[in-house]
């Protein structure tokens, strides 16, 4: 943990060094989202409610799914890039070195620019708190943070899978942005907006439904208690992903370059 | 004339050489789609009366946006263009005698349509069998089809002339990104690309109309489903030829004006 520490004081410091570029690449990251949440307010301004949502409540769906991608791209910035380290042998570096793999490959790059958009989620939170989006409990706001932490694990799930993919095609896969950029963009709306078949492959298949949808109807006392336990079972996930990284492991053979 | 026509060749070939990555982005473009589609019809089942254009409308447009992505995409921008400004590798560029404007704008547009002519055809072709109000349905007369045509036309020259814009600022500025940066934003929402123009509230809708990004996709997706109609169509049409003429005079100029002011050391 403490080399952790090490590591992403490291890279704070190396992104510091170019900081107007730094703050740029900021201001880029907060432009885009902050053009979602407008597209939000535009459409409701015009049709008040969807799926009988208010603002205030989508707000908070999408500040909870904002939280959630950029904890998790923020810090596994190193899967995103894992075709990178195959690509060019750093990868076997990694593997005579002796600590373990996962923690290496997560210590090759992180993505502060990230904490511009954790900014804007809190900001938004802020917002939808202040706009009586919900009847606060301790319960409730326990029931957030869990959203938000499995959230961040189901999306750190989801890029390691893509790192593992990378075992097999040795390329950067793009067919699964749809479930990592698409659903920091999808996840403005709660899933079940989008129909109830999204809402099954959401659920059962890539649980991202998990951390939003059911949480989200007891928050705003449209569920059963137990809906807010679900993020927990979200974290079942993880499994099948460290399964598929131990298989990805067996399979490589370096790219020799 | 022909020497920009032949280099326009070379990148279109160039271009279609991705395949793999064009069917990887192919699978993306589907479910991007529906899920907009899909959003859309949310809002349709719940307040049909507020609706500011056709369902059927939409649709065309969502389909037609993600089949022909990468023409008007403002992110597709050139960074090998961007790189030669910056390092000074430009100065190759001067020894072939050809006029750099007219080569880069060659460039961007062989590149654009390479990568549409790989990508859009599937999404057609699925996006029109699905059923009515949620797939692609060709309902223009062959004159409106011209017209439409006409707009598509407009609307590269106009998204390349901003980009070579941006590009020929270069030479004035140390870092493009910042201005990228801000075009892109811009663009998204003011261009329709987000949320389709008709949908934003009445200010922000007047407003968009006055800047460049209103002739860029908003034109030909909305001629082909309908709510541009056949009559308000060269209106429109118009203000895509102003608007092209404004951009491609501006780059041209500054270019010219950017190569004058920079000096080449040895070396």
């Amino acid at each position: 943990m403490k080399l952790y520490l090490k590591f992403l004081s490291i890279h704070l410091r190396s992104a510091m060094t170019y900081r107007a570029s730094f703050l740029l690449s900021c201001l880029g990251h907060l432009l885009i989202t902050t053009n979602v949440f407008l597209s939000v307010v535009f459409l409701l301004k015009r049709f008040d409610s969807v799926g009988g949502y208010t603002l205030p409540q989508l707000a908070l769906c999408f500040s909870a799914v904002l939280a959630a991608t950029s904890l998790a791209e923020c810090f596994a910035r190193g899967f995103d890039m894992f075709h990178e380290l195959l690509a060019d042998a750093r990868f076997d570096r990694i593997l005579v070195r002796p600590r373990s793999l996962l923690f290496q490959v997560l210590c090759q790059d992180l993505r502060p620019t990230m904490l511009a958009r954790l900014l804007q989620a809190a900001v938004m939170l802020a917002w939808a708190v202040s706009a009586g989006a919900v009847r606060w409990t301790p319960a409730k706001a326990l029931v957030l943070a869990l959203m938000i932490l499995c959230g961040a694990a189901t999306f750190f799930g989801l890029f390691l899978i893509n790192a593992c993919l990378c075992f097999f095609t040795l390329g950067h896969v793009e067919t699964l942005n749809i479930f990592t950029d698409g659903a920091r963009e999808y996840g403005k709306y709660p899933f079940g907006v989008y129909g109830k078949p999204v809402l099954a492959v959401l659920t059962f298949l890539v649980p991202l439904a998990l951390v939003q949808h059911w949480p989200l109807q007891y928050l705003l006392d449209r569920g059963p208690a137990w809906y807010g336990l679900l993020p927990i079972l979200a974290l079942l996930f993880l499994f099948p992903c460290a399964l598929l990284w131990r298989l990805g492991l067996r399979h490589y053979r370096s790219t020799g370059s | 004339m022909r020497k920009y026509w032949s280099f326009f060749k070379l990148r279109l070939m160039a271009g279609l050489q991705y395949r793999a990555a064009a069917l990887a982005g192919m699978s993306t473009q589907f479910v991007w789609g529906a899920m907009e589609i899909l959003l859309y019809r949310a809002f349709w089942l719940e307040h049909p009366a507020r609706f500011p254009m056709g369902m059927e409308a939409l649709s065309a447009y969502i389909w037609l946006q993600q089949a022909f992505l990468s023409l008007f995409a403002l992110w597709y921008w050139e960074f090998d263009i961007l790189e030669s400004v910056k390092t000074g590798a430009v100065s190759y560029e001067l020894l072939r005698p050809a006029d750099l404007y007219s080569m880069w704008m060659a460039r961007s547009v062989a590149d654009r349509l390479a990568r549409a002519a790989l990508r859009m055809v599937p999404v057609i072709f699925v996006s029109s069998l699905l059923p009515a109000p949620w797939g692609l349905r060709l309902h223009l007369t062959p004159a409106a089809f011209g017209l439409f045509l006409a707009a598509m036309v407009l609307m590269v020259l106009v998204v390349c002339a901003y980009s070579l814009l941006v590009y020929a600022l270069t030479f004035y500025l140390t870092d493009p990104k910042g201005l990228m940066v801000l075009s892109l934003a811009a663009a998204d929402l003011l261009g329709g690309a987000i949320v389709p123009l008709p949908f934003l509230p009445e200010g922000v809708r007047r407003f968009a109309a006055l800047t460049p990004f209103a002739a860029m996709q908003n034109v030909p997706l909305r001629i082909f489903g309908g709510d541009i109609s056949p009559a308000e169509a060269p209106a429109m049409l118009g203000l895509q030829v102003f608007w092209a003429a404004v951009l491609i005079g501006a780059g041209y100029l500054l270019t010219r004006n950017g190569l004058r002011r920079t000096v080449i050391l040895g070396g």
